[in-house]
């Protein structure tokens, strides 16, 4: 997928990337030629369900897959610099100080026999060479930027000391300690309670704009898109199925899914009737129809839908605009009217 | 206000639950997670319970099922107070109240068909004799969940989230109880599958006139399903009523603070910026703050609120709802200017 922004201030560029697991059941195409682009200063979400291949995406842009998945890719750039032909060596030293992940389990993630300030000190003394004493107080002045209360204090507590959005808050501090260009976050906001969700999603938002920072936000949660992304990409069955700017998309759907969704989703400002149930459950990656993989829930389901998968195009009207639907321009008719 | 007997199935008055964890320092620690709740369950009526990881919710759920006792307080379904009775009594009035848990993926015994599943209350009570004639009892439940009888010899891996989550309350329908306490039922399914579910529960309440009470950390899904909702926070009701009166105008600043942290699918109407952001995290229940509980985090917090507990009062002769706020009349004022 092209993006209206300009090569300069790409901070991530992928095209034609695939990701296959090796089963013992066979080959399971989790990703499936996904083009994607991350300027600076721009957030990008990545919406779907779980087996979407969302999170499998993410990973392999971190050079983070399993051992057991393939990734291939036509391009694959940070920046300037091609990720396909790194060195496991020279990309390790990549992640952290030119593209970082922030994981939805902030527990797991923290080292919970380490302090705070350790952890955080160890990225600036392994990667900037900082003495310990620079290196603490770099650290509590990061704590103090994701607004940890009294950094100064709390640089020698534990991760299980600290609750559950606060280590969310010292994940993020971790992962822009040393200025990336590109931030994945993946799920960062799932495991908290709304009003600690929506103190995070400020924080991403703030961080970026200040930095200067690319953000893809992996998510499954189209209230989360809608409050901050700039553009959405939509996938499903390991596709991307739908992308374009988030005010578009989501007023605009395009691709069945997307619209489907938008109108599942009970909203918490006014109360319909009967919510509009989707049919059936997203297929598994290793079992996908024939044709569309969309087709079985879909209500737009034509004869050339089960045999043919619709590529993913550009909207004659619009050419940020892209959706993998034979009948795509009806789908942006019948959302409008309704 | 209080409705007939007749109508009651379910009345809970004043319940207290502590529980003890271990030592902190040479005190014995204590988390007080339930603190003078009372509500009540009309048949046929759907109460919503809401709140923040901690609030809580899940342990009121527990007691009114019978999975904890509580401390003090009174639990009465059909005039009998089940907190008191034991043997058969107990057993014979457990089987009005039956329980939907969260997590479908771990709820049902992989080993089970999904036959022995949901036929295992009606053998634990007695209800059905022979097999055949459980056989057809099964098949009828689980065509109350639009699941087809022929799936009833398979096992709960063979079945997708959805459907799991189905056949969850498929069983807890099998005793015919007057009250369906449903955990989280929707938090562990993909989003496209929630609004079956949804529907679903609204549609046996409506039908069997089942009285649903339903726990949700989502507040949209409440709205949706819910007649009258009840908002939680550390252990005590902040605010009762009838649910589209607590959506629209909250009184208590916690109800405002999370609807206003909820995030909504409408890109015109992007709050990040102009919404109440509370500060802080949920103080912790073992050591909750004195007078109002939400003090430490309440924008209209004053000295009163620090010494004197407020009680749960109605707001006018015509106001369908309770507030336990001392100042709920300054934060409606305020609400209304904004």
């Amino acid at each position: 997928m092209e993006s209206s922004t300009d090569s300069t201030s790409r901070a991530l560029e992928v095209r034609g990337l695939s990701v296959t697991f090796t089963t013992r059941r066979g080959p399971v195409p989790a990703v499936v030629d996904v083009d994607l682009d991350v300027a600076r200063g721009e957030l990008v979400a990545l919406l779907g369900e779980s087996g979407s291949g969302k999170s499998a995406a993410a990973r392999a842009i971190m050079g983070l897959s399993d051992r057991n998945a393939t990734v291939t890719a036509d391009t694959l750039k940070l920046g300037d610099t091609d990720l396909r032909t790194l060195s496991e060596q020279r990309h390790r030293k990549l992640r952290g100080t030119r593209m970082s992940l922030v994981f939805q389990d902030a527990l797991s993630a923290l080292n919970p026999v380490l302090s705070i300030g350790d952890q955080l000190g160890e990225l600036f003394r392994e990667h900037r060479d900082l003495s310990r004493k620079a290196a603490r107080a770099a650290a509590v002045d990061l704590l103090g930027q994701v607004g940890i209360p009294a950094p100064a204090r709390r640089i020698s507590d534990y991760p299980h000391q600290f609750s559950g959005g606060m280590r969310q808050r010292i994940l993020i501090a971790m992962a822009i300690a040393l200025r990336p260009e590109l931030i994945i976050a993946d799920e960062p906001t799932t495991a908290l309670d709304v009003t600690v969700q929506a103190q995070i999603l400020e924080l991403l938002d703030t961080l970026r704009r200040d930095l200067d920072m690319a953000v893809l936000l992996i998510t499954h949660d189209l209230g989360v898109v809608s409050e901050v992304a700039d553009r959405v990409m939509v996938m499903y069955a390991g596709r991307v199925v739908e992308a374009g700017s988030a005010d578009d998309l989501l007023s605009r759907p395009a691709h069945p899914y997307t619209e489907a969704l938008l109108r599942s989703v009970p909203r918490a400002d006014r109360r319909e009737g009967r919510l509009h149930a989707i049919s059936g459950s997203p297929p598994s990656p290793a079992n996908q129809p024939a044709g569309c993989p969309f087709h079985p829930r879909c209500e737009y389901v034509v004869d050339d839908c089960r045999t043919t998968r619709p590529p993913l195009l550009a909207s004659t009207v619009n050419a940020a605009r892209f959706a993998a639907c034979h009948r795509s321009e009806e789908v942006g008719h019948v959302a409008v009217a309704g | 206000m209080s409705p007939s007997p007749g109508d009651l199935v379910l009345d809970a008055q004043d319940l207290h639950k502590t529980f003890h964890t271990g030592r902190s320092g040479l005190r014995r620690a204590r988390v007080s997670a339930v603190d003078g709740v009372s509500l009540h369950l009309r048949a046929g009526e759907s109460l919503g319970i809401v709140g923040e990881s901690g609030c809580g919710k899940s342990t009121l759920a527990r007691m009114i099922v019978g999975l904890e006792r509580p401390d003090s307080g009174s639990i009465t379904v059909h005039g009998k107070d089940v907190t008191k009775v034991r043997g058969r009594d107990r057993r014979l009035l457990r089987s009005e109240v039956q329980m939907v848990f969260q997590d479908p993926y771990t709820s049902l015994d992989p080993r089970m068909t999904v036959l022995e599943l949901v036929g295992e209350p009606l053998v634990v009570h007695k209800r059905v004799t022979g097999t055949a004639a459980r056989r057809d009892r099964v098949a009828e439940l689980l065509g109350l969940v639009n699941l087809a009888p022929e799936l009833m010899h398979r096992y709960p891996h063979q079945f997708s989230g959805g459907q799991r989550q189905r056949i969850g309350i498929a069983r807890a329908l099998a005793l015919e109880p007057r009250v369906l306490v449903c955990d989280e039922p929707v938090s562990a399914l993909d989003m496209s599958v929630q609004a079956q579910v949804v529907n679903l529960l609204r549609d046996l309440q409506e039908r069997m006139g089942i009285a649903l009470l339903f726990i949700a950390h989502d507040l949209s899904v409440v709205r949706h399903v819910a007649d009258r909702t009840a908002v939680m926070y550390l252990g005590r009701l902040a605010e009762v009523g009838d649910t589209d009166t607590v959506y629209d105008e909250p009184g208590h600043p916690y109800t405002q603070a999370l609807l206003s942290a909820s995030p909504v699918v409408d890109r015109t109407r992007r709050r990040l910026s102009s919404r109440i952001m509370l500060a802080g995290d949920p103080p912790s229940p073992s050591d909750p703050p004195t007078g109002c509980r939400f003090h430490t985090r309440c924008r209209f917090s004053q000295e009163r609120c620090v010494t004197e507990t407020p009680a749960l009062r109605a707001l006018g002769e015509t106001d369908p709802r309770t507030v336990a706020c001392h100042f709920t009349e300054e934060v409606r004022q305020e609400a209304l200017a904004r």
